[in-house]
């Protein structure tokens, strides 16, 4: 598998996404620049990843959605490849127009940093199909706007297509229907605010975050 | 031209901020004070002289990037 990680000015978690990547799925994993106007060919998997890009001015994951990066990722999304927005990842392909709603700050004003428990919505997408008849999963979730928010009518095509994907058992932060993660229709972009990255490995208190990129190596 | 704009949550999405400022406000003793929202204000200043054209880029401006549609309203004052 062949995969590359968006880096922002601001993002914190690009490291670890690239390690994770190559320890669940042994891809070749290329660090892009926001700045480039290409990206590597072939590739199976593009994840932006969790940070505080351009330091969340004027909102999380706004300036970093017109980099000039962007415009290829879309594109690529636009031939199917796959695409993984974790935590401000999400944030940006949501201001990027990529993926429906917007995540506000959380309903209790704190920043919330800890394992939580999710539903499997969806197990019949690119991201979810390694989990095989599993239809929970543990990964932690470390943000201060989180907090899914889409109109209702959004909401209900959203729930009513399959493009939510992982719920919150116990909503952490005020999301709309505790939404922690969603497709686009095509299903080849996630946005999801759980950190995969931080759940690669049996050490770091779950490993299943393993089983979401492995999904997306067993689609490619 | 200077432009001003104002962005504000829209009804109807929870306003955390404004929630904590008003039960601050409270704990004060001005408990009267009722839907506080929190905003932002972004201003600049434009070239030309028409105003009904700037107002159009501006808003233009607020849709592409000063604000998110989804769940921000704005509004936008020109000054010569």
């Amino acid at each position: 598998m062949k995969a590359a990680v968006v880096v922002f000015p601001g993002s914190n978690c690009d490291r670890d996404c690239k390690v994770a990547l190559e320890r669940a799925t042994g891809a070749r994993v290329s660090m892009v620049w926001h700045q480039e106007t290409t990206l590597p060919e072939r590739l199976d998997l593009i994840v932006l990843p969790g940070g505080f890009s351009y330091g969340d001015y004027l909102r999380c994951g706004a300036m970093a959605a017109l980099s000039p990066v962007m415009g290829e990722v879309a594109a690529a999304a636009g031939r199917g490849v796959a695409v993984a927005g974790i935590c401000n990842g999400f944030q940006i392909l949501c201001e990027a127009g990529m993926l429906p709603g917007a995540l506000l700050r959380n309903a209790a004003l704190r920043y919330v940093c800890k394992p939580v428990a999710l539903d499997i919505v969806n197990a019949q997408t690119r991201f979810t199909a390694a989990f095989g008849g599993r239809r929970e999963a543990t990964m932690t979730v470390g943000n201060g706007e989180g907090n899914f928010f889409a109109d209702e009518e959004t909401l209900d095509r959203l729930e009513g297509d399959g493009q939510v994907v992982f719920r919150y058992k116990r909503n952490p932060n005020g999301s709309s229907r505790s939404i922690a993660g969603i497709v686009n229709p095509g299903g080849n972009v996630l946005g999801i605010m759980p950190h995969p990255d931080r759940a690669f490995e049996a050490d770091l208190g779950s490993a299943d975050g393993a089983l979401l990129f492995q999904s997306v190596l067993a689609s490619a | 031209m200077k432009a001003v704009v104002h962005v504000f949550l829209k009804p109807g999405v929870l306003d955390v901020q404004g929630k904590a400022v008003q039960t601050a406000l409270h704990g004060l003793g001005w408990v009267d004070v009722d839907n506080v929202r929190v905003g932002r204000v972004i201003e600049f200043d434009l070239g030309g002289e028409d105003a009904a054209g700037a107002r159009a880029r501006v808003d233009a401006m607020c849709q592409r990037l000063l604000a998110n549609p989804v769940i921000e309203g704005y509004r936008v004052d020109i000054a010569a």
